[in-house]
């Protein structure tokens, strides 16, 4: 029976009951329900819950709890994010799994409370030092959010990583109904630091970061080969495929519905896996396609790359054009979608490739 | 002819660690290792280390260790306690880890009264990265980055953590400064990492371990001399001792 309920304490619950167990973060809108709800809730559980006294310390601290074996998790948005992105690196340097929660909001420097999508490119790239990726997944509703929490943590464990929850300001905020999981039963990882060292660590200086290195790229493209996950739906037939991720990704759901009941050959690709990118939904676009047309919440296009370049690799034979339709300070509503879709038609927009 | 008695190594150690002839370092970690010999504790410790010389630390154990980000020792050994209150878990950082750039992260964990105990080497420089300025540098002392002596009035006073800690923060077990000059100084050093091992064993608080250790390649001087500095220069400013003993009241 689906409950109303809000949706950071929807996704805090979902994590508990995904087997977390330890939360360090740092109040940051419009994330904060996230930590305001574990404060309790943890110790119900019997797990553990720190305020740090920033991000930085509690992705540290997220650290630590990890290396013991303990489900881990810490939720942020934009610059709380960026404070983490050193924990993160080290955290895929150690093969350490965590859950890192995004509810992303827009803007530059300490940027504005607004939902977007401006942090497509930090949390698909890997986003701190170094030469790796964490998985990225991007639900579209506060129950797909709850549903990917103990996927994260299995995912996070299978493959040693960190995974980025990639929401949305709006996520968070909004109720919508939700059913929520069971709980999972763990126990600590294999690799945890018992005080006993029955997992035999080499240390710092005996490592090989070389080979570990070439290991790691192993490890991203069975990842690449084995994780994509997305929903379509009309590609094959399209004269034109949206890209769209998130809240957005549904107001295009909406739109091309709409749109195919007016006549139109759209069609929608919504990743639930921003990295690895869902390249293998590309093979499935009609080939004689007209235009691949990404729909994102922020003012450079981001998504856009990604796109067009699964869609060039994918079609070599014909460049097919790749638009961005950005918007800023908003979800797009489906009637702004349908209206620059036929801007687009028209030929009234350049496209970014 | 009096009887040699063989030497032992603590079991923890299982290779020698690259310290500069004359560090102090290598002093303190054999007497962390037989501490908890000492308490049995041999198999029930993780060190959380950190960024510098403290980091050969990690490579001469055999035992469960993490290394750190620079200066944030103190989250993570946060993040290891909570998870596992019974297993002890004992920091391992230099003065530039712990106080410059970790010093929201070691503060923070003094303030929550964490039960970890804190193993600061206070060697009044950034050893490893060839001897720049730190928080303990002392007034005059020529670094690499303070060419002409530290000038306090810009770059501020050499800090007295361990203080601070029995001063400000009531709930804390166990503060104290030893250093490794002489034989009695080293067996006193022992006991106060004792105690702090002692303290997070009985569940009592945050207990926290700096220790006066000499740098001479970076100070420029002869192991003995920068031994006869530590005498005459730092322990004047840095007072050796118990600052708040176990089972003490706040004064």
């Amino acid at each position: 029976m689906a409950e109303m309920m809000k949706g950071n304490e929807a996704i805090a619950e979902a994590a508990v009951r995904a087997g977390a167990r330890f939360y360090a973060g740092y109040p940051i809108t419009p994330s904060s329900e996230i930590m305001e709800y574990l404060s309790w809730r943890m110790e119900e559980v019997g797990g553990s819950f720190v305020q740090a006294e920033s991000e930085l310390a509690g992705i540290n601290m997220v650290i630590g709890a990890s290396a013991c074996g303990v489900r881990a998790l810490t939720a942020s948005s934009g610059p709380g994010i960026s404070l983490k992105q050193e924990g993160i690196s080290t955290l895929c340097d150690e093969g350490l799994p965590a859950v890192v929660i995004t509810q992303v909001r827009y803007g530059n420097g300490l940027g504005t409370l607004f939902t977007a999508q401006c942090d497509y490119n930090r949390e698909t790239r890997g986003g701190g030092q170094g030469d790796y990726r964490c998985i990225v997944l991007c639900p579209s509703s506060v129950q797909e959010f709850v549903d990917l929490m103990a996927p994260a943590y299995e995912l996070s464990e299978k493959y040693r990583i960190v995974v980025i929850m990639m929401g949305e300001g709006t996520l968070g905020q909004m109720m919508e109904p939700v059913t929520l999981p069971d709980f999972v039963e763990t126990k600590r990882t294999p690799w945890a630091l018992t005080g006993k060292y029955d997992y035999k660590k080499i240390g710092i200086f005996e490592r090989d970061s070389r080979k570990e290195a070439v290991e790691l790229r192993e490890k991203y493209d069975a990842i690449k080969e084995n994780e994509q996950r997305w929903f379509d739906e009309g590609i094959e037939d399209a004269d034109y495929v949206f890209v769209a991720y998130g809240v957005p990704g549904r107001a295009t759901l909406g739109a091309i519905r709409e749109l195919r009941a007016e006549g139109e050959k759209v069609g929608l690709i919504r990743p639930i896996t921003a990295w690895p990118f869902p390249e293998k939904a590309f093979a499935k676009i009609n080939p004689a396609c007209k235009g691949v047309i990404t729909v994102e919440e922020n003012a450079t296009g981001q998504l856009v790359d990604d796109a067009a370049l699964f869609i060039k690799k994918t079609h070599k034979d014909r460049n097919i054009p790749a638009y961005a339709l950005t918007y800023v300070y908003n979800t797009p509503p489906i009637r702004s979608i349908k209206a620059d879709y036929f801007r687009i038609k028209n030929g009234e927009v350049k496209e970014v490739y | 002819m009096a009887a040699t008695r063989e030497r032992k190594v603590p079991a923890l150690v299982d290779k020698p660690m690259d310290f500069c002839p004359g560090c102090g370092h290598g002093i303190v970690s054999r007497l962390i290792m037989e501490a908890l010999e000492e308490l049995d504790q041999l198999n029930n410790i993780i060190f959380p280390i950190g960024v510098g010389c403290s980091s050969n630390l990690g490579a001469g154990l055999e035992c469960d260790r993490l290394h750190c980000c620079h200066g944030r020792a103190g989250a993570v050994a946060t993040g290891m306690k909570r998870v596992s209150p019974d297993t002890l878990v004992v920091s391992y950082q230099g003065d530039g880890d712990a106080y410059n750039i970790g010093i929201a992260e070691t503060f923070n964990a003094a303030y929550r009264n964490e039960n970890i105990t804190v193993i600061v080497i206070n060697n009044t420089n950034f050893g490893m990265t060839g001897g720049q300025m730190s928080l303990t540098t002392m007034e005059g002392q020529k670094t690499s980055t303070s060419v002409h002596g530290r000038d306090c009035s810009v770059t501020g006073y050499p800090i007295r953590f361990p203080e601070i800690v029995a001063r400000e923060f009531p709930g804390a077990a166990y503060a104290a400064r030893g250093t490794v000059t002489t034989p009695a100084n080293i067996n006193k050093l022992k006991g106060y990492i004792k105690n702090a091992l002692q303290a997070q064993l009985n569940h009592e608080g945050y207990s926290i371990v700096e220790v006066l250790s000499p740098c001479p390649i970076n100070w420029g001087l002869s192991p003995v001399k920068a031994m006869e500095r530590i005498e005459q220069e730092l322990i004047p400013y840095y007072p050796i001792g118990e600052f708040k003993k176990r089972g003490e009241e706040q004064k």
